[in-house]
């Protein structure tokens, strides 16, 4: 793609994802917005009702989320300096803790479905409607952030294909870059998702 | 030749390990905040200071923006006006109602 002599519109190539970032800026900040509203109508059975999420889980989840942004951000600084193999691992490690992050949040979720808080199950019904709200926003919107890890998760599993077959390499890393910041954006959507949750409380 | 756009231009292992650390530091700070209520009533403005501060550093360092031209930036600055404009409409019209 990139020759010595050719134009290469560096630009170009990160405008697409940039621009459905926009978007997705735009998806989730609808969700932010109807949860600020519901909260500041019920902020006391929110504060409340915060409190029952695992902090700890919670907390170990960021940790990881910021780490998979780290090792991906390296494995692009790797590819621009040649190194596919090491950048592949990078990639790799990526993918774990994605899968990671899922397997928190399914114990998270269960544990909640065992004590019977999901929507619109009987328990939940019983109290107040902010709680019932709460638990709704929860489920929304953590669901679609995991669907959005997810779908990284299998999205850096093809760059990690492309790596090793060195379809990828220091002069053609555009899918790379631009699977990265899907990723980084994953990630700056639970920064913001971890305080809402599980720290306002 | 200098391009305009340094799109080669490679972020250091060093520089990349630095934002890291910093982020779970502030990750800490953040759990300190609203934990040991050090800010009192303003926990809640803090927490989310403190994640636009983290937000800020994946934007800049992880996502390239502070190497990229204005025009990427500028885009991103018309959105999140959009937003802002738009919730602090939703807002008004929730409180005035």
């Amino acid at each position: 793609m990139s020759t010595e002599t050719g134009h290469v519109d560096h630009l170009g190539k990160k405008m697409g994802m940039w621009f459905f970032l926009f978007t997705e800026i735009l998806f989730f900040g609808g969700m932010f917005l109807l949860y600020a509203i519901f909260r500041s109508k019920y902020a006391q059975a929110f504060h409340a009702v915060a409190a029952e999420e695992n902090l700890l889980l919670g907390t170990i989840n960021t940790v990881i989320l910021l780490t998979s942004s780290f090792t991906i951000a390296l494995s692009i600084a790797a590819v621009k300096r040649g190194e596919n193999i090491l950048s592949s691992h990078l990639q790799l490690a990526t993918i774990l803790m994605g899968f990671a992050f899922l397997v928190i949040k399914v114990f998270e979720w269960n544990a909640k479905i065992t004590l019977g808080l999901y929507p619109d199950s009987p328990l939940l019904l019983k109290r107040g409607k902010g709680e019932i709200l709460f638990f709704g926003l929860y489920y929304v919107i953590t669901g679609l952030h995991g669907l959005h890890v997810l779908v990284g998760c299998i999205v850096i599993a093809f760059m990690l294909f492309f790596t090793r077959r060195k379809t990828i390499d220091r002069g053609n890393y555009a899918r790379l870059e631009n699977t990265g910041l899907y990723w980084h954006f994953v990630d700056i959507v639970w920064i913001y998702l971890y305080p809402l949750f599980y720290l306002i409380t | 030749m200098k391009e305009k756009y340094s799109e080669d231009h490679v972020v250091s292992t060093g520089t990349y390990t630095a934002v890291w650390l910093v982020l779970l530091v502030l990750l800490a700070a953040t759990i300190a905040v609203a934990r040991l209520h050090l800010l009192a009533r303003f926990s809640v403005l803090g927490t989310l200071a403190i994640a636009s501060i983290k937000a800020g550093l994946v934007l800049a360092f992880f996502m390239h923006l502070k190497y990229e031209g204005g025009f990427l930036k500028g885009m991103l600055a018309v959105v999140l006006s959009a937003l802002t404009i738009l919730i602090g409409m939703t807002f008004v019209d929730v409180w005035y109602r």
